[in-house]
Protein backbone atom coordinates (compact mmCIF):
# COMPACT_ATOMS: atom_id res chain seq x y z
CA UNK A 1 0.00 0.00 0.00
CA UNK A 2 2.88 2.47 0.73
CA UNK A 3 4.43 1.65 -2.75
CA UNK A 4 1.01 2.89 -4.52
CA UNK A 5 1.21 6.23 -1.90
CA UNK A 6 4.77 6.83 -3.81
CA UNK A 7 3.30 6.21 -7.20
CA UNK A 8 0.25 8.29 -6.32
CA UNK A 9 2.73 11.18 -5.16
CA UNK A 10 4.92 10.95 -8.25
CA UNK A 11 2.06 11.01 -10.43
CA UNK A 12 0.70 14.64 -9.34
CA UNK A 13 3.79 15.72 -8.38
CA UNK A 14 4.37 15.19 -12.64
CA UNK A 15 1.01 16.77 -13.01
CA UNK A 16 2.11 19.66 -10.99
CA UNK A 17 5.70 19.75 -12.97
CA UNK A 18 4.22 20.14 -16.25
CA UNK A 19 2.85 23.58 -15.32
CA UNK A 20 6.67 24.71 -15.04
CA UNK A 21 7.96 22.41 -18.44
CA UNK A 22 4.73 24.31 -20.14
CA UNK A 23 5.87 27.39 -19.50
CA UNK A 24 9.41 26.55 -20.49
CA UNK A 25 8.48 24.66 -23.45
CA UNK A 26 6.20 27.78 -24.85
CA UNK A 27 9.12 30.11 -24.43
CA UNK A 28 11.16 27.17 -26.56
CA UNK A 29 8.91 26.28 -28.81
CA UNK A 30 8.65 30.12 -30.33
CA UNK A 31 11.84 30.90 -30.00
CA UNK A 32 13.03 27.88 -32.21
CA UNK A 33 10.00 28.43 -34.57
CA UNK A 34 10.92 32.13 -34.86
CA UNK A 35 14.92 31.54 -34.91
CA UNK A 36 15.20 32.28 -38.69
CA UNK A 37 13.56 35.66 -38.91
CA UNK A 38 16.18 36.27 -35.53
CA UNK A 39 18.80 35.31 -37.37
CA UNK A 40 17.87 37.28 -40.49
CA UNK A 41 17.13 40.24 -38.79
CA UNK A 42 18.49 40.39 -35.46
CA UNK A 43 17.42 42.42 -32.48
CA UNK A 44 16.55 44.92 -35.52
CA UNK A 45 13.37 42.79 -35.75
CA UNK A 46 12.06 44.67 -32.83
CA UNK A 47 13.20 48.23 -33.49
CA UNK A 48 12.32 47.99 -37.58
CA UNK A 49 9.09 49.66 -38.53
CA UNK A 50 8.82 47.83 -42.22
CA UNK A 51 6.39 45.08 -42.98
CA UNK A 52 6.23 44.13 -46.03
CA UNK A 53 6.00 40.57 -47.33
CA UNK A 54 6.51 41.00 -50.56
CA UNK A 55 10.14 42.28 -49.77
CA UNK A 56 10.85 39.95 -47.19
CA UNK A 57 11.05 42.29 -44.67
CA UNK A 58 9.74 42.23 -41.78
CA UNK A 59 9.62 44.48 -38.26
CA UNK A 60 7.78 44.14 -35.17
CA UNK A 61 7.68 47.59 -34.58
CA UNK A 62 4.30 48.98 -36.25
CA UNK A 63 2.49 45.65 -34.04
CA UNK A 64 4.42 46.74 -30.80
CA UNK A 65 3.43 50.25 -31.06
CA UNK A 66 -0.30 49.53 -31.44
CA UNK A 67 0.05 46.43 -28.94
CA UNK A 68 1.34 49.32 -26.17
CA UNK A 69 -1.54 51.76 -27.55
CA UNK A 70 -4.28 49.95 -26.96
CA UNK A 71 -2.71 48.81 -23.85
CA UNK A 72 -2.52 52.22 -22.77
CA UNK A 73 -6.21 53.62 -23.29
CA UNK A 74 -7.66 51.05 -22.57
CA UNK A 75 -6.18 51.49 -19.09
CA UNK A 76 -6.27 54.80 -18.95
CA UNK A 77 -9.82 54.75 -19.22
CA UNK A 78 -10.66 51.11 -17.34
CA UNK A 79 -8.38 51.73 -14.25
CA UNK A 80 -10.67 55.06 -12.90
CA UNK A 81 -14.01 53.22 -13.60
CA UNK A 82 -12.69 49.98 -12.40
CA UNK A 83 -11.67 51.87 -9.07
CA UNK A 84 -14.86 53.83 -9.09
CA UNK A 85 -17.03 51.16 -9.48
CA UNK A 86 -15.07 48.98 -6.71
CA UNK A 87 -15.56 51.38 -4.07
CA UNK A 88 -19.11 51.81 -4.86
CA UNK A 89 -19.26 48.12 -4.74
CA UNK A 90 -17.57 47.59 -1.57
CA UNK A 91 -19.86 50.38 0.11
CA UNK A 92 -23.12 49.65 -1.31
CA UNK A 93 -25.53 47.93 0.89
CA UNK A 94 -24.94 44.42 0.75
CA UNK A 95 -27.84 43.10 -1.67
CA UNK A 96 -27.63 45.90 -4.03
CA UNK A 97 -23.33 45.15 -4.12
CA UNK A 98 -24.02 41.43 -4.73
CA UNK A 99 -26.25 41.95 -7.44
CA UNK A 100 -24.16 44.98 -9.36
CA UNK A 101 -21.20 42.79 -8.81
CA UNK A 102 -22.60 39.89 -10.03
CA UNK A 103 -23.58 41.59 -13.21
CA UNK A 104 -19.92 43.68 -13.60
CA UNK A 105 -18.66 40.11 -13.56
CA UNK A 106 -20.79 39.18 -16.02
CA UNK A 107 -18.54 41.44 -18.54
CA UNK A 108 -15.84 38.69 -17.99
CA UNK A 109 -18.13 36.31 -18.84
CA UNK A 110 -19.04 37.25 -22.11
CA UNK A 111 -16.50 35.63 -25.07
CA UNK A 112 -13.94 38.07 -27.07
CA UNK A 113 -15.54 36.99 -30.06
CA UNK A 114 -18.67 38.49 -28.93
CA UNK A 115 -17.03 41.79 -27.80
CA UNK A 116 -15.56 41.52 -31.72
CA UNK A 117 -18.66 41.50 -33.25
CA UNK A 118 -20.14 44.03 -31.00
CA UNK A 119 -17.34 46.64 -31.55
CA UNK A 120 -17.51 45.50 -35.80
CA UNK A 121 -21.51 46.03 -36.24
CA UNK A 122 -22.29 48.14 -33.18
CA UNK A 123 -19.66 49.94 -31.99
CA UNK A 124 -17.47 51.17 -35.03
CA UNK A 125 -20.51 52.74 -36.84
CA UNK A 126 -21.05 54.19 -33.93
CA UNK A 127 -17.65 55.73 -33.20
CA UNK A 128 -17.64 56.86 -37.34
CA UNK A 129 -20.98 58.59 -37.04
CA UNK A 130 -21.13 60.49 -33.75
CA UNK A 131 -17.94 59.56 -31.53
CA UNK A 132 -15.18 60.57 -33.88
CA UNK A 133 -17.09 63.76 -35.65
CA UNK A 134 -17.88 65.34 -31.76
CA UNK A 135 -14.33 64.67 -30.78
CA UNK A 136 -12.05 65.77 -33.95
CA UNK A 137 -15.01 68.31 -35.44
CA UNK A 138 -17.02 69.73 -32.58
CA UNK A 139 -14.62 69.68 -29.75
CA UNK A 140 -11.87 70.49 -32.46
CA UNK A 141 -9.60 68.27 -31.15
CA UNK A 142 -8.50 67.23 -34.89
CA UNK A 143 -6.39 69.91 -35.09
CA UNK A 144 -4.26 67.84 -32.26
CA UNK A 145 -1.39 65.79 -33.83
CA UNK A 146 -2.09 62.47 -31.68
CA UNK A 147 -5.72 62.66 -33.24
CA UNK A 148 -6.39 63.62 -36.31
CA UNK A 149 -9.18 64.11 -38.87
CA UNK A 150 -9.68 61.86 -40.79
CA UNK A 151 -11.56 58.62 -39.37
CA UNK A 152 -13.85 55.28 -40.62
CA UNK A 153 -14.90 54.30 -36.86
CA UNK A 154 -11.88 51.75 -36.69
CA UNK A 155 -8.26 52.02 -35.36
CA UNK A 156 -6.83 52.51 -32.07
CA UNK A 157 -9.24 54.06 -30.02
CA UNK A 158 -12.28 52.08 -30.96
CA UNK A 159 -9.60 49.20 -29.99
CA UNK A 160 -8.99 50.67 -26.69
CA UNK A 161 -12.47 51.38 -25.79
CA UNK A 162 -13.58 47.56 -26.30
CA UNK A 163 -10.61 46.47 -24.47
CA UNK A 164 -10.86 48.94 -21.72
CA UNK A 165 -14.89 47.54 -21.10
CA UNK A 166 -13.26 43.69 -20.98
CA UNK A 167 -10.38 44.44 -18.62
CA UNK A 168 -12.67 46.36 -16.20
CA UNK A 169 -14.19 43.28 -14.51
CA UNK A 170 -10.56 41.75 -13.31
CA UNK A 171 -9.24 45.10 -12.32
CA UNK A 172 -12.34 45.81 -10.39
CA UNK A 173 -12.78 42.52 -8.95
CA UNK A 174 -8.74 42.24 -7.34
CA UNK A 175 -9.50 46.08 -6.00
CA UNK A 176 -12.60 45.19 -4.40
CA UNK A 177 -10.64 42.15 -2.43
CA UNK A 178 -8.16 44.87 -2.15
CA UNK A 179 -11.12 47.59 -0.24
CA UNK A 180 -12.67 44.43 1.53
CA UNK A 181 -8.68 43.76 3.05
CA UNK A 182 -8.50 47.28 4.28
CA UNK A 183 -9.04 46.81 8.43
CA UNK A 184 -12.20 48.53 9.06
CA UNK A 185 -10.51 50.10 12.35
CA UNK A 186 -8.65 52.04 10.00
CA UNK A 187 -11.23 53.43 8.10
CA UNK A 188 -13.63 53.94 11.20
CA UNK A 189 -11.28 55.67 12.96
CA UNK A 190 -10.35 58.20 9.78
CA UNK A 191 -14.10 58.72 9.86
CA UNK A 192 -13.78 59.01 13.90
CA UNK A 193 -11.77 62.12 12.91
CA UNK A 194 -14.49 63.95 10.73
CA UNK A 195 -12.36 62.65 7.08
CA UNK A 196 -14.99 62.59 4.28
CA UNK A 197 -15.65 59.57 2.01
CA UNK A 198 -13.39 61.12 -0.30
CA UNK A 199 -10.62 61.24 2.21
CA UNK A 200 -11.27 58.06 3.67
CA UNK A 201 -10.60 56.41 -0.04
CA UNK A 202 -7.61 58.39 -1.16
CA UNK A 203 -5.73 58.38 2.56
CA UNK A 204 -6.13 55.11 4.07
CA UNK A 205 -8.12 52.89 1.49
CA UNK A 206 -5.82 53.40 -1.60
CA UNK A 207 -2.76 53.90 0.26
CA UNK A 208 -2.84 50.65 2.34
CA UNK A 209 -4.32 49.11 -0.26
CA UNK A 210 -1.27 50.28 -3.11
CA UNK A 211 -0.14 47.22 -3.75
CA UNK A 212 -2.44 44.94 -4.65
CA UNK A 213 -3.94 47.50 -6.74
CA UNK A 214 -0.80 47.99 -8.59
CA UNK A 215 -1.21 44.21 -8.88
CA UNK A 216 -4.47 44.50 -10.32
CA UNK A 217 -3.49 47.03 -12.54
CA UNK A 218 -1.05 43.94 -14.17
CA UNK A 219 -3.61 41.59 -14.02
CA UNK A 220 -5.03 44.36 -16.39
CA UNK A 221 -2.78 45.30 -18.45
CA UNK A 222 -1.73 41.37 -19.13
CA UNK A 223 -5.88 40.78 -20.14
CA UNK A 224 -5.21 43.98 -22.60
CA UNK A 225 -1.71 42.86 -24.24
CA UNK A 226 -2.65 39.32 -25.53
CA UNK A 227 -6.32 40.19 -26.50
CA UNK A 228 -7.04 38.83 -29.84
CA UNK A 229 -10.43 38.37 -31.29
CA UNK A 230 -11.35 41.55 -29.61
CA UNK A 231 -8.86 43.89 -31.22
CA UNK A 232 -8.89 42.16 -34.68
CA UNK A 233 -12.46 42.82 -35.57
CA UNK A 234 -11.96 46.47 -34.67
CA UNK A 235 -8.66 47.71 -35.06
CA UNK A 236 -8.32 48.20 -39.10
CA UNK A 237 -4.93 45.66 -39.27
CA UNK A 238 -2.68 47.79 -41.14
CA UNK A 239 0.30 46.96 -40.64
CA UNK A 240 2.16 50.72 -40.22
CA UNK A 241 3.60 53.14 -37.68
CA UNK A 242 0.06 54.21 -36.57
CA UNK A 243 0.21 58.30 -36.64
CA UNK A 244 -2.77 59.48 -34.35
CA UNK A 245 -5.95 57.95 -32.39
CA UNK A 246 -7.95 57.50 -34.88
CA UNK A 247 -5.16 55.65 -37.06
CA UNK A 248 -5.76 52.10 -38.26
CA UNK A 249 -3.36 49.47 -36.78
CA UNK A 250 -2.78 46.34 -35.84
CA UNK A 251 -1.19 44.73 -32.28
CA UNK A 252 0.88 41.81 -31.75
CA UNK A 253 -2.17 39.50 -31.08
CA UNK A 254 -4.06 40.48 -33.90
CA UNK A 255 -1.27 40.38 -36.54
CA UNK A 256 -0.50 36.73 -35.52
CA UNK A 257 -4.35 35.55 -35.80
CA UNK A 258 -4.70 37.73 -39.44
CA UNK A 259 -1.54 36.93 -41.10
CA UNK A 260 -1.16 33.49 -40.13
CA UNK A 261 -3.67 31.20 -42.35
CA UNK A 262 -1.31 32.54 -45.34
CA UNK A 263 2.03 33.15 -44.12
CA UNK A 264 4.88 30.45 -44.72
CA UNK A 265 8.39 30.55 -44.77
CA UNK A 266 10.20 33.53 -43.58
CA UNK A 267 6.95 35.56 -42.87
CA UNK A 268 6.07 33.03 -40.49
CA UNK A 269 8.97 32.33 -38.65
CA UNK A 270 8.48 36.65 -38.20
CA UNK A 271 5.17 36.09 -37.04
CA UNK A 272 6.57 33.55 -34.43
CA UNK A 273 9.25 35.76 -33.37
CA UNK A 274 6.35 38.16 -32.73
CA UNK A 275 5.26 35.92 -30.66
CA UNK A 276 7.85 35.12 -28.71
CA UNK A 277 8.02 39.77 -27.92
CA UNK A 278 4.59 39.09 -26.98
CA UNK A 279 5.21 36.24 -24.64
CA UNK A 280 8.41 38.60 -23.04
CA UNK A 281 5.96 41.16 -22.62
CA UNK A 282 3.24 39.20 -21.22
CA UNK A 283 5.70 37.05 -18.54
CA UNK A 284 6.78 40.77 -17.52
CA UNK A 285 3.83 41.65 -16.56
CA UNK A 286 2.21 38.45 -14.61
CA UNK A 287 5.58 38.46 -12.98
CA UNK A 288 5.03 41.99 -11.46
CA UNK A 289 1.48 41.05 -11.05
CA UNK A 290 2.31 38.41 -9.14
CA UNK A 291 5.01 40.06 -6.79
CA UNK A 292 2.72 42.85 -6.18
CA UNK A 293 -0.30 40.83 -5.34
CA UNK A 294 1.89 38.69 -3.07
CA UNK A 295 3.43 41.07 -1.29
CA UNK A 296 -0.38 42.72 -0.43
CA UNK A 297 -1.06 38.79 0.96
CA UNK A 298 2.01 38.76 2.75
CA UNK A 299 0.88 41.84 4.33
CA UNK A 300 -2.59 40.56 5.03
CA UNK A 301 -1.16 37.36 6.53
CA UNK A 302 1.34 39.90 8.71
CA UNK A 303 -2.23 41.93 10.04
CA UNK A 304 -4.22 39.18 10.69
CA UNK B 1 -14.29 80.34 8.07
CA UNK B 2 -14.91 76.13 9.01
CA UNK B 3 -17.65 76.61 6.12
CA UNK B 4 -15.10 77.96 3.91
CA UNK B 5 -13.03 74.86 4.60
CA UNK B 6 -15.77 72.60 4.89
CA UNK B 7 -17.22 73.09 1.09
CA UNK B 8 -14.55 72.05 -0.74
CA UNK B 9 -14.15 69.04 1.01
CA UNK B 10 -17.52 68.39 0.87
CA UNK B 11 -17.97 68.59 -2.99
CA UNK B 12 -15.15 66.26 -3.49
CA UNK B 13 -16.62 63.84 -1.73
CA UNK B 14 -20.15 64.67 -3.30
CA UNK B 15 -18.33 64.29 -6.99
CA UNK B 16 -16.22 60.75 -6.01
CA UNK B 17 -20.16 59.13 -5.43
CA UNK B 18 -21.71 60.59 -8.42
CA UNK B 19 -18.87 58.87 -10.36
CA UNK B 20 -18.73 55.86 -8.46
CA UNK B 21 -22.31 55.59 -9.46
CA UNK B 22 -21.70 56.28 -13.23
CA UNK B 23 -18.99 53.93 -13.31
CA UNK B 24 -21.27 50.81 -12.11
CA UNK B 25 -23.79 52.10 -14.29
CA UNK B 26 -21.09 52.42 -17.37
CA UNK B 27 -20.73 49.03 -16.94
CA UNK B 28 -23.85 47.28 -16.41
CA UNK B 29 -24.91 49.16 -18.94
CA UNK B 30 -22.81 48.30 -21.54
CA UNK B 31 -23.08 44.79 -20.44
CA UNK B 32 -26.97 45.14 -20.78
CA UNK B 33 -26.10 46.53 -24.10
CA UNK B 34 -24.01 44.13 -25.51
CA UNK B 35 -26.27 41.46 -24.25
CA UNK B 36 -29.56 42.52 -25.97
CA UNK B 37 -27.96 43.55 -29.17
CA UNK B 38 -26.94 39.76 -29.43
CA UNK B 39 -30.22 38.81 -28.23
CA UNK B 40 -32.13 40.70 -30.95
CA UNK B 41 -29.85 40.50 -33.57
CA UNK B 42 -29.04 36.83 -32.83
CA UNK B 43 -32.87 35.86 -31.92
CA UNK B 44 -34.38 36.30 -36.08
CA UNK B 45 -31.97 33.70 -37.35
CA UNK B 46 -32.73 31.17 -35.05
CA UNK B 47 -35.05 28.57 -36.16
CA UNK B 48 -35.44 24.47 -36.38
CA UNK B 49 -33.29 24.63 -39.83
CA UNK B 50 -30.49 26.86 -37.76
CA UNK B 51 -29.83 24.37 -35.14
CA UNK B 52 -30.41 21.18 -37.08
CA UNK B 53 -28.50 21.45 -40.72
CA UNK B 54 -24.94 22.42 -41.26
CA UNK B 55 -22.71 25.09 -42.77
CA UNK B 56 -23.27 25.74 -46.40
CA UNK B 57 -20.27 26.71 -48.35
CA UNK B 58 -20.00 30.89 -48.68
CA UNK B 59 -22.84 32.08 -51.08
CA UNK B 60 -24.57 29.08 -50.90
CA UNK B 61 -28.19 30.31 -49.02
CA UNK B 62 -29.63 28.20 -46.33
CA UNK B 63 -27.99 26.05 -43.63
CA UNK B 64 -27.54 26.12 -40.04
CA UNK B 65 -24.81 25.57 -37.54
CA UNK B 66 -25.47 22.65 -36.45
CA UNK B 67 -22.37 21.14 -37.42
CA UNK B 68 -20.33 23.98 -35.64
CA UNK B 69 -22.14 23.66 -32.51
CA UNK B 70 -21.45 20.05 -32.47
CA UNK B 71 -17.68 20.68 -33.16
CA UNK B 72 -17.86 23.43 -30.67
CA UNK B 73 -19.26 20.47 -27.62
CA UNK B 74 -16.97 17.95 -29.53
CA UNK B 75 -14.09 20.11 -29.02
CA UNK B 76 -15.19 21.51 -25.37
CA UNK B 77 -15.91 18.04 -23.61
CA UNK B 78 -11.93 16.48 -25.23
CA UNK B 79 -10.59 19.97 -23.58
CA UNK B 80 -11.92 18.79 -20.31
CA UNK B 81 -11.58 15.19 -20.62
CA UNK B 82 -7.81 16.15 -21.38
CA UNK B 83 -6.94 18.56 -18.67
CA UNK B 84 -9.00 17.79 -15.67
CA UNK B 85 -7.42 14.57 -14.42
CA UNK B 86 -4.17 16.31 -14.92
CA UNK B 87 -5.08 19.64 -13.40
CA UNK B 88 -6.56 18.17 -10.25
CA UNK B 89 -3.60 16.25 -9.57
CA UNK B 90 -1.53 19.00 -9.73
CA UNK B 91 -4.05 21.20 -6.96
CA UNK B 92 -3.42 17.98 -5.11
CA UNK B 93 0.37 17.53 -5.24
CA UNK B 94 0.51 21.74 -4.31
CA UNK B 95 -2.50 21.61 -1.62
CA UNK B 96 -1.22 18.42 0.19
CA UNK B 97 2.20 17.85 -0.45
CA UNK B 98 3.59 19.96 0.87
CA UNK B 99 7.27 18.98 1.62
CA UNK B 100 9.22 21.04 -1.47
CA UNK B 101 8.24 24.64 -0.48
CA UNK B 102 10.95 26.48 -2.87
CA UNK B 103 9.37 24.18 -5.76
CA UNK B 104 5.71 24.77 -4.91
CA UNK B 105 5.83 28.03 -5.18
CA UNK B 106 7.79 28.01 -8.30
CA UNK B 107 5.35 25.72 -10.05
CA UNK B 108 2.64 27.56 -8.59
CA UNK B 109 3.97 31.24 -9.86
CA UNK B 110 4.49 29.35 -13.07
CA UNK B 111 0.93 28.53 -13.03
CA UNK B 112 -0.55 31.85 -12.66
CA UNK B 113 1.73 33.47 -15.41
CA UNK B 114 0.59 30.62 -17.44
CA UNK B 115 -2.91 31.89 -16.60
CA UNK B 116 -2.42 35.35 -17.89
CA UNK B 117 -0.83 33.81 -20.80
CA UNK B 118 -2.25 35.18 -24.30
CA UNK B 119 -4.61 32.62 -25.91
CA UNK B 120 -3.62 33.02 -29.58
CA UNK B 121 -0.06 32.50 -27.97
CA UNK B 122 -0.89 28.85 -26.68
CA UNK B 123 -2.85 28.38 -29.97
CA UNK B 124 0.60 29.09 -31.86
CA UNK B 125 2.08 26.52 -28.66
CA UNK B 126 -0.10 24.00 -29.95
CA UNK B 127 0.18 24.35 -33.58
CA UNK B 128 3.93 23.84 -33.38
CA UNK B 129 3.51 20.53 -31.33
CA UNK B 130 0.23 18.72 -32.88
CA UNK B 131 -0.50 20.43 -35.98
CA UNK B 132 3.09 20.80 -37.53
CA UNK B 133 4.13 16.97 -36.68
CA UNK B 134 1.08 15.43 -37.57
CA UNK B 135 0.68 17.48 -40.91
CA UNK B 136 -2.95 18.35 -40.40
CA UNK B 137 -5.76 20.72 -38.13
CA UNK B 138 -7.92 18.58 -35.86
CA UNK B 139 -10.26 19.01 -33.41
CA UNK B 140 -8.26 17.05 -31.18
CA UNK B 141 -5.41 19.94 -31.70
CA UNK B 142 -8.16 22.66 -30.60
CA UNK B 143 -9.42 20.40 -27.50
CA UNK B 144 -4.95 20.37 -26.71
CA UNK B 145 -5.08 23.88 -26.89
CA UNK B 146 -8.09 24.58 -24.92
CA UNK B 147 -7.36 21.74 -21.96
CA UNK B 148 -3.61 24.06 -21.92
CA UNK B 149 -5.58 27.33 -21.44
CA UNK B 150 -7.50 25.20 -18.58
CA UNK B 151 -5.02 23.46 -16.86
CA UNK B 152 -3.56 26.72 -14.51
CA UNK B 153 -7.28 27.62 -14.23
CA UNK B 154 -8.23 24.31 -12.77
CA UNK B 155 -5.46 24.02 -10.74
CA UNK B 156 -5.33 27.22 -8.56
CA UNK B 157 -8.55 26.46 -7.87
CA UNK B 158 -7.95 22.70 -6.65
CA UNK B 159 -4.95 23.99 -4.71
CA UNK B 160 -7.28 26.88 -3.72
CA UNK B 161 -10.25 24.84 -2.70
CA UNK B 162 -8.37 21.93 -0.78
CA UNK B 163 -6.29 24.24 1.34
CA UNK B 164 -9.94 25.46 2.78
CA UNK B 165 -10.40 21.70 3.94
CA UNK B 166 -9.52 21.53 8.15
CA UNK B 167 -6.67 19.81 8.78
CA UNK B 168 -8.60 17.55 11.38
CA UNK B 169 -10.03 16.21 8.90
CA UNK B 170 -7.02 14.83 7.12
CA UNK B 171 -5.53 13.62 10.40
CA UNK B 172 -8.67 11.87 11.07
CA UNK B 173 -8.52 10.48 8.03
CA UNK B 174 -5.42 9.40 8.64
CA UNK B 175 -6.06 7.88 12.39
CA UNK B 176 -8.52 5.55 10.82
CA UNK B 177 -5.63 3.86 9.04
CA UNK B 178 -6.00 5.02 5.66
CA UNK B 179 -3.11 5.57 3.03
CA UNK B 180 -2.34 9.11 2.10
CA UNK B 181 -3.93 8.39 -1.50
CA UNK B 182 -7.08 7.42 0.11
CA UNK B 183 -7.93 9.91 2.49
CA UNK B 184 -6.95 12.53 0.02
CA UNK B 185 -9.05 11.53 -2.48
CA UNK B 186 -12.33 10.05 -0.78
CA UNK B 187 -11.84 12.48 2.54
CA UNK B 188 -9.97 15.94 1.49
CA UNK B 189 -11.23 15.96 -2.43
CA UNK B 190 -14.55 14.74 -1.38
CA UNK B 191 -15.32 17.44 0.83
CA UNK B 192 -13.68 20.20 -1.40
CA UNK B 193 -15.71 18.41 -4.32
CA UNK B 194 -17.99 21.17 -4.84
CA UNK B 195 -15.52 24.00 -4.77
CA UNK B 196 -13.52 21.46 -7.06
CA UNK B 197 -16.41 21.13 -9.58
CA UNK B 198 -17.06 25.18 -9.71
CA UNK B 199 -13.43 25.37 -10.93
CA UNK B 200 -13.68 22.93 -13.23
CA UNK B 201 -16.95 24.48 -14.22
CA UNK B 202 -16.05 27.94 -14.68
CA UNK B 203 -12.89 27.36 -16.65
CA UNK B 204 -15.06 25.43 -19.66
CA UNK B 205 -17.25 28.23 -19.93
CA UNK B 206 -14.31 30.41 -20.26
CA UNK B 207 -12.84 28.22 -22.68
CA UNK B 208 -15.77 27.36 -24.61
CA UNK B 209 -16.12 30.91 -26.50
CA UNK B 210 -12.20 30.64 -26.64
CA UNK B 211 -11.42 32.10 -30.44
CA UNK B 212 -8.21 32.83 -31.38
CA UNK B 213 -6.25 29.42 -30.51
CA UNK B 214 -9.18 27.19 -32.82
CA UNK B 215 -7.74 30.06 -35.92
CA UNK B 216 -4.81 27.98 -35.26
CA UNK B 217 -5.72 24.36 -34.35
CA UNK B 218 -9.51 23.44 -35.75
CA UNK B 219 -9.60 25.77 -38.27
CA UNK B 220 -13.31 25.23 -39.88
CA UNK B 221 -15.28 23.44 -42.20
CA UNK B 222 -18.69 22.87 -43.81
CA UNK B 223 -18.63 19.38 -43.33
CA UNK B 224 -20.05 17.10 -40.14
CA UNK B 225 -16.97 16.84 -37.13
CA UNK B 226 -16.81 13.28 -38.06
CA UNK B 227 -12.68 14.25 -38.86
CA UNK B 228 -12.08 15.08 -34.84
CA UNK B 229 -9.30 13.41 -35.10
CA UNK B 230 -7.25 14.11 -38.04
CA UNK B 231 -9.87 17.27 -40.13
CA UNK B 232 -10.34 20.85 -39.56
CA UNK B 233 -13.76 20.27 -37.42
CA UNK B 234 -16.23 22.88 -37.30
CA UNK B 235 -17.11 25.07 -34.46
CA UNK B 236 -18.57 28.38 -33.56
CA UNK B 237 -16.29 30.54 -32.15
CA UNK B 238 -14.58 30.47 -35.56
CA UNK B 239 -17.84 30.45 -37.55
CA UNK B 240 -18.97 33.83 -35.81
CA UNK B 241 -15.26 35.50 -36.85
CA UNK B 242 -15.61 33.88 -40.58
CA UNK B 243 -18.96 35.15 -41.32
CA UNK B 244 -18.18 38.41 -39.51
CA UNK B 245 -15.50 39.86 -41.04
CA UNK B 246 -14.73 37.82 -44.33
CA UNK B 247 -18.21 37.30 -45.76
CA UNK B 248 -20.09 40.37 -47.94
CA UNK B 249 -23.81 38.48 -47.34
CA UNK B 250 -26.06 39.67 -45.22
CA UNK B 251 -27.58 36.46 -44.61
CA UNK B 252 -24.41 35.47 -43.61
CA UNK B 253 -23.58 38.18 -41.11
CA UNK B 254 -27.40 37.18 -39.41
CA UNK B 255 -26.08 33.59 -38.88
CA UNK B 256 -23.35 34.96 -37.43
CA UNK B 257 -25.23 36.89 -34.71
CA UNK B 258 -27.59 33.68 -34.40
CA UNK B 259 -24.28 31.63 -34.00
CA UNK B 260 -22.95 34.83 -31.60
CA UNK B 261 -26.32 34.40 -29.21
CA UNK B 262 -25.55 30.17 -29.26
CA UNK B 263 -22.21 30.72 -28.15
CA UNK B 264 -23.04 33.48 -25.32
CA UNK B 265 -26.16 31.57 -23.86
CA UNK B 266 -24.17 28.28 -23.40
CA UNK B 267 -21.06 30.29 -21.82
CA UNK B 268 -23.37 32.30 -19.90
CA UNK B 269 -25.47 28.97 -18.98
CA UNK B 270 -22.69 27.57 -17.83
CA UNK B 271 -21.26 30.52 -15.65
CA UNK B 272 -24.67 31.54 -14.01
CA UNK B 273 -25.10 28.04 -13.35
CA UNK B 274 -21.91 27.20 -11.36
CA UNK B 275 -22.07 30.23 -9.26
CA UNK B 276 -25.40 29.54 -8.17
CA UNK B 277 -24.19 26.23 -6.78
CA UNK B 278 -21.32 27.93 -5.51
CA UNK B 279 -23.90 30.12 -3.28
CA UNK B 280 -25.16 27.08 -1.96
CA UNK B 281 -22.45 26.20 -0.45
CA UNK B 282 -21.70 29.47 0.91
CA UNK B 283 -25.44 29.26 2.31
CA UNK B 284 -24.79 25.54 4.02
CA UNK B 285 -21.39 26.83 5.57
Amino acid sequence: MLKFDNIFKWFCFGCAALAGLLMLGFFIQLAAAGSEAWRTFGLGFVTSARWNPAEQQFGALPAITGTLATTAIALVIALPLAFAAALFLTEAPPVVGGVLGHAVDLLAAIPSVIYGMWGLFVLAPLMQEHVQPFLADTLGLGGLSFIGTEYNGFGLLTAGLILALMILPYICAVMRDVFIMTPAVLRESAYGIGCTRYEVTIDIVMRYGIRGILGGVFIGLGRALGETMAVLFVIGNVTSMPENLFDSATTIAATLANNFAEADGLERSALFALGLVLLAMSFGIQAAAQYYLHLTGARRGEKC
Amino acid sequence: MLKKNLFPRKCKDRALKVFAAAAVAAAVGAMLWILTTVAIRGFSSIGMEFFFNSTRPFGVPGGGIANALLGTLLITAGAALIAVPPAVAAGIWLAEFRDHRQLAALLRFSANVLMGTPSVLVGLFVYMILVVPTGNFSGLAASAALAVIMFPVILRTTEDMLGMVPDALRESALALGMTRTRATLAVVCKSARKGLLTGILLSLSRVSGETAPLLFTAMFSDAWPTGYFSEPTANLPVLITEYATNSPFESMHRMGWGAALTVTVLVLLINLGTRIIFREKHHGH
